[in-house]
């Protein structure tokens, strides 16, 4: 792409290295912002900067969060007992919108993956340990994606906290509401077939 | 099934074409780089969304062009399908079976199933083990989706494995339950996959013996033979032992992975030993056997390929398959040749219905 301006050129390749945003939409939005009046584009990067200087990740369950220890970790009204473990921040909103949990949440970071370089130690596992060693937990609960990237690390960590008196828990994997059941995957629909449980009226 | 229809634009050396087929025999004429191959595979892509000559796609777009597209109707158990296969360069290809595309590829596969025998394709016997488990995977994989997708994970999983192995070995560390967490899904994986390639072979040698009888000259003892570390007892604990040697190699060193077909005549093996005539009897069993092996398990007859086989083969074997076109064997067949005038002379008594295309530098012509 050919640029008039070498300005416009550094700004479109950083915007472009956004993740699903190529050359051509990256140029709408610097386009877009030269046409806004100067302050928008002032507020947009102050937003960034603060965000990038100011972000803290929370010391207890790693979540994003502004304080040193996080709204969730730091609410009387959760259940102490509990640890929900996900791979990143947007698992812990995707759950949060659920109502359904009030429990505490412990962030991996990522999944074990060899081929991408992401060994155990990238991620916040030996935290984890040390949350069910010195804390009154309950139950740990896996809410990892069913990938096999998820599959192992989920199984990594339950071999790690046998030595725990804990119960250890994964989300149920199965049909999702309101979805027919002709169309759901057929690896789907036969685990659900051999997991199936007991009809409650 | 057969296919009735069948439009290409920018496929191979073809600009456009526009062919409609006999649900009996078809026959593409034409001189060496003509593109009688060309409308095989093009077939061939349209079955198992991928080319039976090159693993890159875009190899299949015309020269000068940015995109091909195939388009063809299908005809199954009375009923229409149009599938339609459409590549541009540089991104992903779209497959759609009557407009729909599929979300996921895989499930196409074995729906329209074809069988392409091409004499001097003996990689399978010259080549190493890979070769034959591509073979037969491919074979397995169209009669079972299952076993396709324990294969992918198994594939993936593998991946996996050896790369932490290779970390192991950089860092001189080795984290066991690690490990451990590969080995507990890798294992389940081995004894599944094994026991499918166990049943499935069973299925299929039968119909191998059956072919190669009837195609070979004289009487000869031909075998297949499954070979395979994990259907031992004491896989498992062979699996674990082998963690020293797997960490120095930093590749694992036993599994499905590393299975073998044996192919023997007469107990001596095919690979060292054969003859041209007794190496081509076996190609063409094994082809016919999958044909076999499709239609028991797929309940549909599949198309059957056959590229070039008069150039490669001899009149006693061509004789055979004739034989067996001529008995009904087959459902739809597609026949290339170089040489009108000899495909004439084994054609000429044939009492069905044929349609005879010849082709010249990417035009189509029907005869």
């Amino acid at each position: 792409m050919q640029f008039s301006s070498r300005l416009i050129e550094e700004a479109v390749g950083e915007v472009s290295k956004l993740p699903g945003i190529g050359k051509k939409t990256a140029l709408r939005l610097v386009l877009h912002l030269l046409k806004e009046s100067p302050d928008k584009t002032l507020r947009l990067s102050d937003a960034l900067t603060n965000l990038r200087t100011n972000i803290r990740y929370c010391s207890c369950c790693h979540n994003i969060s502004d304080t040193e220890l996080c709204d969730i970790c730091s609410s009387p009204r959760r259940d102490k007992q509990v640890i929900c473990v996900v791979e990143d921040t947007r698992d812990v909103m995707a759950i949060e919108n659920t109502h359904q949990y009030h429990g505490l949440y412990h962030v991996l970071g990522g999944v074990i993956s060899p081929i991408e370089r992401i060994s155990p130690a990238d991620l916040t596992i030996d935290s984890l340990l040390e949350r069910i060693r010195n804390e009154q937990i309950s139950e740990v609960i896996l809410a990892l994606s069913p990938t096999m990237e998820g599959d192992t690390t989920a199984f990594y960590l339950t071999r790690k906290m046998k030595e725990f008196p804990i119960k250890i828990t994964t989300i149920a994997r199965g049909i999702p509401m309101g979805g027919e059941l002709e169309y759901t995957d057929e690896l789907t629909l036969g685990r659900s077939i051999q997991a199936r449980i007991q009809y409650e009226s | 099934m057969y296919i009735e229809k069948l439009n290409l634009i920018n496929f191979k050396n073809y600009e456009e074409a526009d062919l409609q087929f006999s649900p009996n025999i078809n026959i593409f004429l034409g001189d060496n780089g003509a593109g009688k191959t060309n409308l095989l595979d093009a077939i061939h892509c349209l079955s198992l969304t991928k080319s039976a000559f090159h693993s890159n796609e875009s190899y299949n777009i015309k020269k000068h062009e940015r995109f091909f597209s195939l388009l063809a109707t299908f005809r199954k158990e009375n009923k229409a399908l149009t599938l339609q296969y459409d590549l541009q360069s540089g991104q992903k290809k779209v497959f759609r079976c009557n407009n729909v595309p599929y979300e996921r590829i895989t499930d196409h596969i074995g729906k329209f199933p074809v069988v392409l025998i091409a004499p001097y394709d003996t990689d399978v016997f010259r080549e190493g083990s890979e070769e034959r488990r591509k073979f037969f995977d491919a074979i397995f994989s169209q009669i079972d989706s299952h076993y396709l997708l324990q294969l992918i994970s198994y594939n993936q999983l593998l991946k996996q494995r050896n790369a932490l192995l290779k970390q192991f070995a950089e860092s001189g560390r080795c984290d066991d339950i690690l490990l451990e967490s590969y080995n507990e899904r890798l294992l389940p994986l081995n004894a599944s996959i094994a026991g499918l390639r166990q049943k499935y072979l069973d299925q299929y040698i039968p119909y191998f013996m059956e072919h190669y009888q009837a195609i070979a000259e004289k009487r000869e003892a031909p075998s297949l033979q499954y070979q395979s570390t994990v259907l031992s007892n004491h896989f498992e604990d062979q699996f674990r032992k082998n963690k020293s040697k797997d960490l120095v190699l930093q590749r694992t060193t036993l599994g499905v992975h590393r299975d073998d077909v044996e192919f023997k005549i007469d107990e001596v093996a095919l690979k060292t030993f054969a003859s041209q005539g007794q190496q081509k009897s076996f190609l063409i069993a094994l082809k016919l056997a999958q044909f076999d092996l499709f239609r028991s398990a797929l309940q549909t007859t599949p198309i059957l390929l056959m590229d070039d086989i008069f150039d490669k083969l001899d009149d006693f074997r061509i004789g055979k398959l004739i034989q067996m076109v001529q008995e009904g064997r087959f459902g739809q067949v597609f026949i290339t040749d170089a040489r009108p005038e000899r495909t004439e002379y084994f054609f000429q008594q044939l009492q069905r219905e044929m349609r005879i295309f010849t082709i010249e530098n990417g035009n189509v012509q029907e005869k």
